[in-house]
């Protein structure tokens, strides 16, 4: 099946949650550098975390049968550290991700995030840790995410979670993604074509 | 704020949109693709069911997996192959015009977009690739990108990007007999520092720049990223229409009267404001090599490795590592250092006068035993050209291996690979840790004249003295 990736205006997410313990967590154990020589980001998916994943064999949060599925990821303090690599959220994207709840965030991390309509949200440690065990005593568990009301909830829960503003309106009004961004100006941009000396005989 | 400069000039014409968050969107009149970068950003692209929205402004190549000894198709490396297959079947797919393997035009993207006459001045050029700058020699605002700017670019002929400030660099006099670009660039950078242009584009004016050929200037313009600068230009002069007139995609008759007057338009005004501007003596300047590990740890022939303590304390730990990694003492002098491999090729110093002055050195002598010496041409066409002259057989007979166009040894992604502890003299451009392909190999940078002379006396010479005898 084609997975369908994250566009248009990003509101709500609704699915079950995992977790990776761990402060500083870079992008090199998101995705080992290995995995950088290749034509499409498509296979990331299944390379994710891979150094970890087999030292833990079987048992990493991304391996077990119970979180396959899972849509949002709750994370520690300074997640995606480390290289700029776009691989890292690419590969996070690609195994299923559509949402980070954390500490807070490398800011390269955060920004490659956002160009592909994923939210990086923060809350307090306590916040986190309260998620977080929440998360493992029940993995089969729905959260429903809303942007709007900055806030992640179950039926008995509800956490508050924080976005800076800038982030926010772009995810909101779903002018997140870069390149739309740019093709909306496709009439200035057809004008320069009709305009520039080289792409016109050099008549001027 | 600059104003009256080419920069500003260029940067203008480009100019699509005001985006929020300060950035500029920016139109894009050449784009380069080869097949290390392009895959993703086309794979994003179909994800996204987009069009390439200007097929005829994007030309591809491919440089820096190919295979240099053996070019038959497959490849024996499957992950190349598969590299090059994929940029084949998007270039086709999306009606983009591919320089292949065998179609005598291929090459490394900034040795061959030049000599086609692709890039000209006021263009703006953004390839997938950091060495992007070289294309600034002509005049032309030229950058490297990173992968889903290639996809922007793909998608809509244009990028997000801050403007830059302008910091002119303007060299006095001449370079001597057997100083060359190459010393001259790598000068400036361990002057300025590898960081010291971050934010800013260099323009590099003064008669020492305007006595250079085009290939100098490229050789300058493409380091120009080494030292920090996004973007090297040089204002386009008669050197400039001299190299451009008939080439496959110059402009032609009455189009290219028109073409010199806009382009003539272009050059920076006598009284444009730069954000910086600093100015040197290029006739002091002796051959320079690089001792460490980044472009910016550069002496003169003449001078000692510096001994850590004695630099400037920003200076020192770079330094320090640098001795560790490079295993070369301070206060050793630099002439005389043992190599083990010679590279002469890259985007850097690849082209054809580059191998026409290291052969003049290499003329009636023999490599040293024990040294492995290679010429990569930076094309199809230089390598034609030089056989022409028989300039291969020059290298041949000296004991060179000669060999197909590609990056090559430059960055090691196909297999031409420094093993172990090697110590390369290379005319390409980086000499970071692990650059040439092995964990530990180390390189030493320096102009083509210079490698070959390190492949006649097996260590690293003073060009002049093969030049007198
Ligand atoms: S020759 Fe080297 S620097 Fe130039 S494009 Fe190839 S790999 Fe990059």
């Amino acid at each position: 099946m084609k997975q369908e990736f994250p566009k248009g205006e990003i509101n709500t997410i609704s699915g079950p949650s995992l977790v990776i313990k761990g402060d500083d967590i870079d992008t090199d154990r998101i995705i080992p550098a290995r995995f950088l020589k290749c034509v499409s980001f498509s296979a990331l998916g299944e390379q994710v975390f891979a150094d970890d994943r087999k030292e833990l064999q079987g048992n990493h949060p991304f391996d077990l049968e119970q979180h396959k599925g899972s849509n949002i990821l709750v994370v520690n303090d300074n997640f995606g550290c480390g290289s700029s690599r776009e691989h890292a959220p690419q590969a996070l994207m690609r195994w299923g991700i559509r949402l980070i709840i954390g500490e807070s965030f490398a800011e390269i991390f955060f920004g490659n995030c956002l160009a592909l309509g994923i939210p990086c949200m923060t809350a307090s440690k306590q916040e986190i840790t309260k998620l977080q065990n929440l998360v493992r005593e029940n993995p089969n568990q729905i959260w429903d995410f809303n942007l709007k009301e900055l806030s992640i909830s179950n039926q008995k829960e509800s956490f508050s979670l924080d976005l800076e503003g800038g982030a926010y309106k772009m995810l909101f009004s779903g002018k997140w993604d870069a390149t739309s961004q740019l093709l909306d100006a496709e009439e200035k941009i057809n004008n320069i074509v009709k305009n520039l000396p080289y792409l016109n005989n050099f008549k001027y | 704020m600059s104003s009256g400069t080419l920069y500003d000039k260029v940067w203008n014409f480009h100019q699509v949109k005001e985006l929020p968050g300060g950035s500029t969107q920016l139109f894009v009149g050449l784009h380069l693709i080869h097949e290390v970068t392009s895959p993703q950003a086309f794979s994003a692209l179909n994800e996204k069911n987009l069009e390439v929205k200007f097929p005829n402004l994007t030309v591809a190549t491919v440089d820096h997996i190919v295979p240099t000894l053996n070019q038959q198709r497959p490849f024996s490396d499957p992950l190349a192959e598969e590299m090059l297959s994929t940029l084949e079947k998007n270039c086709k797919t999306h009606g983009i015009k591919f320089h292949g393997i065998g179609s005598n035009s291929q090459g490394v993207v900034h040795v061959m977009a030049p000599e086609l006459g692709l890039t000209q001045p006021g263009m703006t050029v953004a390839c997938g690739d950091s060495h992007t700058s070289t294309h600034g020699a002509f005049g032309a605002i030229a950058f490297g990108i990173g992968t889903s700017q290639v996809r922007d670019v793909l998608a809509s002929q244009s990028l997000a990007m801050k403007k830059l400030k302008v910091r002119r660099i303007w060299v006095d006099g001449s370079l001597q007999k057997g100083v060359y670009a190459k010393d001259l660039i790598l000068h400036i950078i361990r002057l300025l520092g590898v960081k010291g242009g971050v934010g800013f584009a260099y323009e590099f004016a003064g008669p020492a720049i305007e006595k250079l050929s085009m290939e100098g200037r490229m050789t300058i313009c493409n380091m120009a990223i080494e030292g920090g600068a996004r973007c090297g230009y040089i204002n386009p002069d008669e050197t400039t229409f001299e190299y451009l007139k008939g080439k496959e995609y110059s402009p032609k008759g009455q189009e290219w009267d028109n073409a010199i007057n806009w382009w003539k338009s272009l050059v920076s005004n006598s009284k444009a404001k730069y954000d910086d501007e600093i100015q040197l003596d290029g006739s002091s300047i002796e051959p320079t090599v690089t001792w460490g590990i980044t472009p910016g740890q550069g002496i003169s022939i003449k001078e000692k490795i510096p001994n850590p303590e004695e630099l400037p304390k920003n200076e020192q730990q770079i330094a320090k590592d640098a001795c560790k990694y490079m295993n070369l003492k301070a206060d050793q002098p630099i002439e005389g250092t043992s190599i083990d491999v010679c590279f002469i090729g890259s985007c850097t110093n690849g082209r054809l006068s580059d191998l026409q002055e290291a052969s003049k050195i290499v003329k009636g002598r023999k490599v040293s035993a024990g040294i492995k010496a290679f010429v990569v041409p930076g094309s199809q066409k230089v390598a034609k050209e030089a056989k022409q002259k028989g300039i291969d057989k020059i290298f041949l007979t000296a004991g060179f291996e000669w060999r197909e166009p590609g990056c090559s040894m430059c960055l090691a992604m196909n297999p031409d690979k420094l093993e172990g502890r090697q110590i390369s003299a290379s005319s390409s451009n980086r000499n970071f840790k692990g650059r040439q392909g092995s964990a530990n190999g180390r390189t030493l940078l320096m102009s083509p004249a210079m490698v070959a002379a390190a492949a006649i006396n097996g260590k690293v010479t003073d060009v002049r003295k093969l030049l007198q005898e």
